[in-house]
């Protein structure tokens, strides 16, 4: 009778229940630093990164199928805003400006190829990480004469901080956004975009600010990921492994939903930094795999897994409900 | 005066003329059909009236504006609305979603949230689909389909509704039903131009009849004069008209 009772105390309060879990993550990501150890500390603050560019990338090309592989680019322009302002700005201005070059450079880009579909957008996106990264380095050797830069390290601390307050705006954004008639805008683009277009929606618009939008949450994660890189040089900061992480942690979380990029991304940043650690050999090889037998089998997410699962658990309950019912007659 | 007039209106994919050198109008209140072989140019019209794809040449005007050079999502907001030949709905969305989309965005000032849900409930209501609004639409039979584009098209509250082949692939059950959803939507005061082949339909409800051939305008009248027209019985209709049935 009392599992019942919890049961119906978990319908009835679901929502006081979400908040008081999301409350204590919190509070065991703000009291980390204290048990953690720096090392830990710096993976946590990895894992809340990644969860912001999952979580980005989700909102528009989740919703309006374009699949974008750009985010690398973002993630680069971030890391080199770090890199060459470090010195100049206080950290809270290069944040900002990280997210307004981003956001710039995506708007820009976004209105000459968001007119692309399918396939050709993917792979204009994706040319568009190498374009960046070689612009860069020849900017870089015939400016500077120099390639690469080092970046002064920060308190891990403090980055832990900085990413969480990030990844909780972001969410946050993205949570309201997704409810907006601006999220039905960019969910109905997905659905038919001719349509779209003829029941009065700016398709153009709506893709080009959703895209920018998520390019600028990426740009600034790209801020926070460079003092971690310790040395950087076009070749990390525009690692394509940005564009592909964030893509898979949103296929294996579960694009249709909120919480199913952020559950991809705590998953795979922390089995990265393991993985990587422990048998680098056969880090990409087993992502791959992963990558395959999710496509093959929960093509849904681990976010299209749990309606299943509940049914499941219901199921049983039904059944030892029964069985328990049963007993009880057994036995008077 | 004609609430939609379109003088000249010429469309060619690359060497063929799709739409060739069109008038035509349709005026406030009326049910017109617009009819012809496949291939006529009866969709491309919708196309370039709903800004789909831009004229080469010729004027479309819409209560007196010309509509060159617009947007589809101009056009619409300005009271156009139209469905599709191939159902094109969102098919990542509930019933009632589809329909909302075309509340919230369908017209030229901003709606509210409360105001957008009660718009697209009561053109649901209209169109008999209120027990499946929370329905995933790929759940939904090509009859309901259609009638939920209706209720999109209808939710972006138009003054002209285009309506591009809405009885197509329906039992003549259906058809009946569909020819009083026309004739409803019409009475509520919007003016309707529809693409038809049924032409049980067309003649049941239209006030005129426009007819296209190869791209060009052959005929124009009311439904006795369109079928007892010699050419369009050549082209279209064949000798044993079914008009009167």
């Amino acid at each position: 009778m009392k599992k019942m009772g919890l049961i119906q105390l978990f319908r009835r309060n679901r929502k006081l229940l979400w908040a008081g879990f999301l409350a204590l993550i919190l509070i065991f990501v703000i009291t980390f630093p204290l048990y953690g150890g720096p090392y830990n500390v710096t993976v946590l603050t990895y894992v809340l990164l990644y969860v912001v560019l999952a979580v980005s990338w989700a909102m528009f090309s989740g919703t309006t199928g374009y699949m974008s592989l750009a985010p690398a680019a973002f993630v680069g322009l971030g890391i080199y805003s770090m890199a060459i302002l470090q010195r100049q700005l206080p950290f809270p201005v290069i944040i900002v400006v990280g997210g307004l070059v981003s956001f710039a450079f995506a708007l820009l880009i976004g209105l000459v190829t968001l007119r692309l579909r399918g396939i050709y957008f993917a792979i204009f996106t994706f040319g568009l990480v190498i374009f960046l990264s070689e612009l860069i380095q020849y900017l870089e050797t015939t400016i500077r004469g120099a390639h690469g830069w080092a970046i002064i390290p920060m308190s891990y601390t403090m980055l832990l901080y900085t990413a969480l307050g990030l990844a909780v705006v972001t969410v946050l954004a993205i949570y309201f956004l997704r409810r907006s008639r601006y999220g039905l805008a960019m969910l109905s683009i997905g659905g038919n975009e001719e349509a779209a277009a003829h029941m009065g929606i700016n398709t153009t618009m709506v893709k080009v600010l959703g895209f920018a939008i998520s390019s600028m949450f990426m740009g600034i994660a790209g801020v926070l990921l460079a003092p971690e890189l310790i040395y950087i040089n076009t070749n990390i900061a525009f690692s394509t492994i940005y564009s592909f992480m964030p893509i898979l942690m949103a296929v294996f979380g579960g694009m249709g939903t909120l919480y199913g990029p952020v559950v991809g991304a705590v998953v795979f940043a922390y089995l990265e930094t393991m993985i990587r650690n422990e048998f680098p050999r056969y880090f990409l090889p087993g992502f791959g795999i992963t990558l395959v037998v999710v496509i093959l089998f929960l093509p849904t997410g681990i976010a299209g897994l749990m309606p299943v699962l509940r049914e499941r658990l219901g199921r049983l309950r039904a059944k030892l409900w029964k069985g328990g019912q049963a007993e009880q007659h057994a036995n008077t | 005066m004609p609430i939609l007039e379109g003088q000249g209106v010429t469309k060619y994919f690359g060497g063929l003329a799709a739409v060739s050198n069109v008038d035509f109008h349709v005026d406030q209140g009326e049910i017109v059909g617009l009819i012809g072989p496949n291939g006529a140019g009866k969709t491309t019209l919708f196309n370039l009236i709903s800004a789909a794809l831009p004229v080469n040449s010729g004027e479309i005007k819409f209560k007196g504006e010309r509509l060159n050079g617009l947007k589809p999502h101009q056009i619409c907001r300005m009271g156009v609305s139209r469905t599709f030949q191939e159902t094109k709905v969102f098919s990542n969305m509930s019933v009632l979603q589809n329909v909302l989309v075309g509340a919230f965005f369908g017209t030229p000032t901003r709606v509210s949230g409360a105001a957008a849900a009660s718009e697209a409930t009561q053109a649901l209501g209209f169109v008999g689909l209120s027990a499946m609004s929370a329905t995933p639409i790929k759940d939904l039979t090509l009859v309901n389909q259609k009638r939920v584009e209706v209720a999109r098209a209808l939710a972006t509250k138009p003054e002209l509704l285009l309506l591009d082949e809405l009885m197509a692939g329906l039992n003549p059950a259906e058809v009946s039903e569909a020819m009083e959803l026309v004739t409803r939507i019409r009475d509520k005061g919007i003016t309707i131009l529809m693409v038809e082949h049924v032409m049980r339909a067309i003649m049941g409800i239209c006030g005129r009849i426009i007819v296209l051939h190869h791209g060009e305008k052959i005929a124009e009248g009311t439904c006795n004069e369109i079928s007892c027209n010699k050419t369009v019985i050549d082209i279209y209709l064949g000798e044993e008209t079914r008009a009167g049935s």
